[in-house]
């Protein structure tokens, strides 16, 4: 996770823009980003955020309208945001770089048997003959953990059930090997219990098929379970990045503070629940500064004047604001979210679940606190 | 159940099929609860678990096959005449999911807001209709100058705050909410639920609220109920459901919260509940109430053995 490391994916100031009826609507706004090998990088952020479109550059699959009007995307030394036909993806798009959606039926054809749609991309990808792939996609859906495989190869896709459909999406996913595995919201409308065993599953498949993920989410509860490293998102920017605990104990973003003060497990019983003021910018303007100041409690003058660079706080942790400029005056993380840790363990404990181990294996987390 | 508070809404024995014959489906059966005025009530199961089905009958949307429901002392459900039908639609409103699919495109937000006044003539003039909705309009959060706008010109929370204005407007006495935050950003949630306990603490409007999300339906509810496979296998109040959850399916649903700390969430084992772990076939569950106000769906082998672990654990 550290800087020497080379990254399998690199992006570099990259933007991206929307034409819409005559206007401009800047999604992306110069982010740059690492991904390395065998981690599982979380972007976090709210619907508009551009966490999904961001992704959607790394495959070429940006609508119609949409355009990288800057920076650049280098995947094995392969300059991504140069390809503009399908053909060029061919090779990268699902072979080498692959997307589970939120909605497993997005992705799957419902007129056509579950275990054809797998052997299909198996046939192509691989170029195995048909009876081939059809045992390596019996394979696949057993390892997925779909039931009696052999006898559900046969089935529609209306035939199973969202987490089962998930699971076929994830195994098509597999089929090609993929170096990156792009996971979009694929747990966002399944059931708590389902959600739980579609994380173990991705964690497990990760472990045996050795890919590196890129999970998009905006449920922070998701995030805890399965990130190496977090980069949040506002208005198309990335703002701060970090590893899991750096992230979740020492945030630096007042926007990170106040994503993580709406958590609800922190509301007092009967009182009210943290809320952001606003609403996110337009993003069809030019954002003077730091796009999250008119909503931001914290501000100072230059954030409405000039966007901040990224500071340092650690090897692995950096944050776009002015608060950590060392002319700034010292702002500690509000109240609700220091302890945080004490606090989830509270809920947890309070819920008498099993017998967790609730000490802290990192005790630095407590000295950055500034407690 | 207790005997203080005054019930607002009755449920007993309800069943609710649908199709008939060889084709009959059974969605919901043997539910039996209350709702106590001015209380969030909770209805917590996964998806196909029924829930919905039980808010819509009380609406008197689904059809009911069995039981009765019981609001403000009458009966609500089965053949009711015309009228109060008319006075129920009234009294029990609904807040939808998906804001961008239950306000009329093709209205504007004025309309859409005093459509209800209009079916019931709630207003004496005009401009007593006007002023009724702007005032609503303010208490929900929006501002006078977005009247005649169209819903497709607001974001998902500001329509969201405008089914919580067509549905409050109407001055309910119970508000049905089904999943109103699931479609919503977590900064926007906060805004609703907080906006939804204020119409509580000042109206004092009873909700049924239906949800999937445990940690949001810990902050709002005074009592939950867990459906599963259209039957509730415990009733509590919230924190005693928490914190003694004593149906092994409530207690999966709860391990199975993502908690938002990594070093929980890393150390955290979710729990599968296997239904074929009861044994139902000679010994019939019943719906007990186990400790005063805390109703679990067991049989008398199981309520002997959860008697005897609240005894050891010093709860009874």
């Amino acid at each position: 996770m550290s800087d020497e490391k080379e990254p399998i994916l690199k992006i570099d100031d990259l933007s991206v823009h929307f034409h819409v009826r005559g206007k401009t609507l800047k999604a992306i706004h110069h982010v740059s980003m690492n991904l390395y090998e065998g981690e599982v990088l979380a972007i976090v952020g709210e619907s508009g955020s551009g966490k999904s479109v961001l992704t959607k550059t790394f495959t070429g699959m940006l609508e119609e309208n949409g355009e990288i009007a800057g920076g650049t995307i280098v995947y094995k030394g392969k300059h991504l945001e140069k390809l503009t036909k399908d053909k060029q993806w061919e090779g990268i798009r699902g072979k080498e770089i692959a997307t589970i959606f939120q909605d497993p039926m997005t992705s799957l054809d419902p007129i056509r048997t579950i275990g054809s749609q797998i052997a299909e991309v198996v046939v192509k990808h691989q170029g195995k003959s048909k009876a081939e792939a059809k045992k390596i996609a019996i394979e696949l859906m057993d390892r997925t953990g779909i039931p009696n495989a052999a006898a559900r190869y046969n089935e529609y896709p209306f035939e199973y059930s969202g987490g089962m459909r998930q699971r076929i999406v994830i195994a098509v996913a597999l089929a090609c090997h993929p170096d990156i595995l792009i996971c979009d919201e694929p747990t966002t409308a399944l059931d708590v219990t389902i959600q739980a065993q579609i994380l173990d599953l991705i964690k497990d498949l990760q472990h045996e098929y050795g890919f590196t993920t890129i999970f998009i989410t905006h449920d922070l509860g998701v995030v805890a379970a399965i990130a190496d490293r977090i980069a949040v998102m506002y208005s198309g920017r990335i703002i701060e990045y970090g590893t899991c605990d750096e992230i979740f104990y020492d945030p630096r973003h007042p926007y990170t503070w106040s994503l993580l003060s709406s958590l609800p497990q922190l509301a007092q019983k009967g009182g009210e629940l943290y809320s952001i003021p606003g609403t996110p910018p337009s993003l069809y303007k030019d954002i003077v500064g730091d796009a999250f100041a008119p909503r931001d409690p914290w501000a100072m003058k230059v954030d409405f004047k000039a966007d901040p660079p990224f500071f340092k706080v650690s090897d692995t942790h950096y944050a776009k604001t002015w608060l950590l400029d060392p002319r700034a005056p010292k702002t500690e993380k509000p109240a609700l979210i220091q302890n945080l840790h004490e606090r989830m363990a509270a809920t947890v404990a309070e819920s008498h679940l099993e017998n967790l181990d609730l000490t802290r294996t990192d005790a630095k987390e407590d000295e950055t606190d500034g407690e | 159940m207790a005997n203080d508070k005054e019930t607002i809404v009755s449920l007993k024995d309800l069943e609710i099929s649908f199709g008939s014959g060889k084709n009959k489906f059974v969605a919901v059966q043997d539910v039996n609860f209350d709702i106590f005025k001015g209380e969030t009530f909770s209805l917590v199961g996964e998806s196909g678990s029924g829930k919905t089905t039980i808010g819509r009958a009380i609406l008197g949307i689904n059809p009911t096959s069995n039981g009765t429901i019981t609001f403000e002392g009458d009966q609500i459900n089965g053949k009711i005449s015309e009228k109060k039908k008319h006075t129920i639609e009234r009294k029990i409103q609904m807040i939808f999911q998906d804001p961008s699919a239950s306000l009329n495109d093709r209205a504007t937000v004025d309309y859409i807001i005093s459509e209800g006044l209009y079916n019931y003539g709630l207003f004496d003039s005009e401009e007593d209709r006007i002023q009724k909705v702007r005032t609503m309009l303010e208490e929900v959060g929006l501002l006078p100058e977005q009247l005649y706008r169209y819903p497709h010109e607001f974001s998902g929370g500001q329509r969201q705050r405008i089914g919580i204005a067509r549905a409050l407007i109407m001055q309910p006495d119970l508000v049905v909410a089904d999943e109103p935050i699931s479609a919503l950003d977590v900064s926007i949630r906060a805004q609703v639920l907080n906006l939804l306990k204020k119409f509580q603490r000042e109206q004092g409007v009873t909700y049924l609220f239906i949800a999937h999300d445990l940690s949001v339906v810990r902050f709002i509810s005074d009592r939950i109920a867990v459906i599963r496979a259209g039957r509730i296998l415990e009733l509590a109040p919230t924190e005693e459901l928490f914190t003694n959850p004593i149906h092994p399916y409530t207690e999966a649903l709860l391990s199975a919260v993502p908690v938002p700390d990594p070093q929980i969430a890393r150390t955290r084992k979710s729990y599968v509940y296997d239904p074929s772990m009861h044994h139902y076939e000679t010994d019939k569950p019943k719906f007990v109430e186990i400790k005063p106000g805390h109703f679990v769906y067991c049989n008398e082998e199981e309520e002997a053995r959860y008697i005897k672990e609240l005894k050891q654990q010093g709860q009874l």
